[in-house]
């Protein structure tokens, strides 16, 4: 196997190494898995009722579209691995998921935000994927992009009333794209024009504005995360790391 | 002792665990079921992704197959052509009407299932589980369940 090297990252850090196509499959995986985990918090934890089981919904599409993805990487690459080795035993380096998804809840407001700069991208990627040439990708991506179309709705129509709404809620949703922004670039590369549209389009209605500074972070897809991705990680493994092959 | 039984009809029979009046072939879920030389194979497609049921399902379907006396089975899954909720058969419509769940019928066409008054007033669009939304009768006032068209 060989290393890669990342230019900026230190050396001796191990580097990803999956062949191109289970790489896409893990990475597409990666962000429903993680923003999944980051829904789940807000269980009992939502504005009310509703949002609670709106948020707890969406988390559990997220996660479905995450278990068929990481069974159908497993079977590409055959070695055995199931989708809770991918989900549950591996590193904070080998997880290739966008920036974005990882960052914290904060509050609603970011949440949202969060929510519909993923949705807005997943709607793009999920069209583009039901092209593709993998079969069971295809029937995947299919059905996942009637969802990200459903979230889309949901997501979209908060931003509006946030950012439309009151003094405060459109204070909050503005500090949330300006706190957000800059995970977005390594989020719709091949479809970045699309995606701008997309979000510029409802910004205008809602009355928000993207931040004038230019700074990106990025590197998710190569596995090198902002420093939220660990803490998500050893909550959501540490039932499996301490009963390995525990079983219920 | 060999014990003649159509295995397509058991395993269809089997229900979906969140809504018992619903089989797995009302919902369009089983695919085929393939016998050769003894080992079964049950195909299925889930339905939306996030759907706890599913592997209850698998492992019903388990248990189906079992107490038929069948000894070497598997489950498979397959996600293409994807599941839609037109694939619910006329009799799965009826059915969750009878049981106070408004069909997939697409949102313009939903009526009360107590009532059968037209013009529900949506009330929340993520419901008790992935395929539900919550409405309201504007006549009845009953609140209930649509099963989301998808």
């Amino acid at each position: 196997m060989t290393e890669q090297v990342v230019a900026g990252v230190p050396q001796g850090m191990p580097a990803v190494t999956l062949e191109p196509r289970l790489c896409e499959l893990v990475s597409h995986a990666d962000d429903n898995m993680v923003l999944a985990q980051r829904l789940g918090e807000w269980i009992s934890h939502a504005p009310d009722l509703e949002l609670d089981i709106a948020l707890g919904n969406i988390a559990l599409d997220h996660l479905g579209v995450a278990r068929a993805l990481y069974s159908h990487a497993g079977e590409i690459e055959g070695e055995g691995r199931t989708e809770d080795d991918f989900a549950m035993r591996r590193t904070e380096r080998e997880f290739l998921n966008l920036l974005l998804v990882e960052q914290p809840n904060g509050d609603f407001a970011q949440t949202i935000v969060r929510q519909f700069f993923f949705d807005t991208y997943q709607r793009l990627l999920w069209a583009d994927l039901a092209k593709s040439g993998d079969e069971t990708l295809v029937g995947v991506a299919a059905r996942a992009a009637k969802e990200a179309a459903y979230h889309h709705e949901f997501s979209s129509s908060w931003v509006l009333r946030l950012g439309d709404g009151t003094k405060e809620s459109h204070r909050r949703a503005q500090r949330a794209v300006d706190t957000m922004w800059r995970f977005t670039s390594e989020l719709a590369r091949s479809f970045a024009d699309e995606w701008r549209r997309g979000v510029d389009e409802v910004f205008s209605e809602a009355g928000l504005s993207i931040p004038d500074d230019p700074y990106q972070r990025s590197g998710g897809r190569e596995g090198y995360h902002t420093e939220h991705l660990g803490f998500l990680l050893a909550e959501m493994q540490w039932m499996d790391r301490a009963y390995p092959g525990m079983e219920w | 002792m060999t014990v003649l039984v159509d295995l397509r009809l058991v395993i269809a029979g089997v229900v979906d665990p969140e809504i018992p009046v619903l089989t797995i072939e009302d919902l369009g879920i089983l695919r085929t079921v393939e016998i050769d030389d003894g080992h079964v194979v049950v195909t299925i497609t889930p339905t939306y992704s996030g759907c706890p049921a599913m592997r209850q399902i698998e492992d019903d379907i388990i248990l189906a197959l079992e107490r038929e006396g069948v000894e070497s089975y598997e489950v498979r899954i397959t996600h293409n052509p994807p599941w839609s909720t037109d694939w619910m058969s006329e009799e799965g419509h009826r059915k969750l009407a009878r049981f106070g769940i408004a069909p997939p019928t697409g949102l313009s066409e939903v009526l009360c299932p107590r009532c059968e008054t037209d013009r529900p007033r949506m009330v929340a669009r993520f419901g008790s589980t992935a395929c539900k939304a919550l409405m309201v009768c504007s006549s009845c006032g009953e609140p209930f369940d649509y099963f989301k068209q998808f």
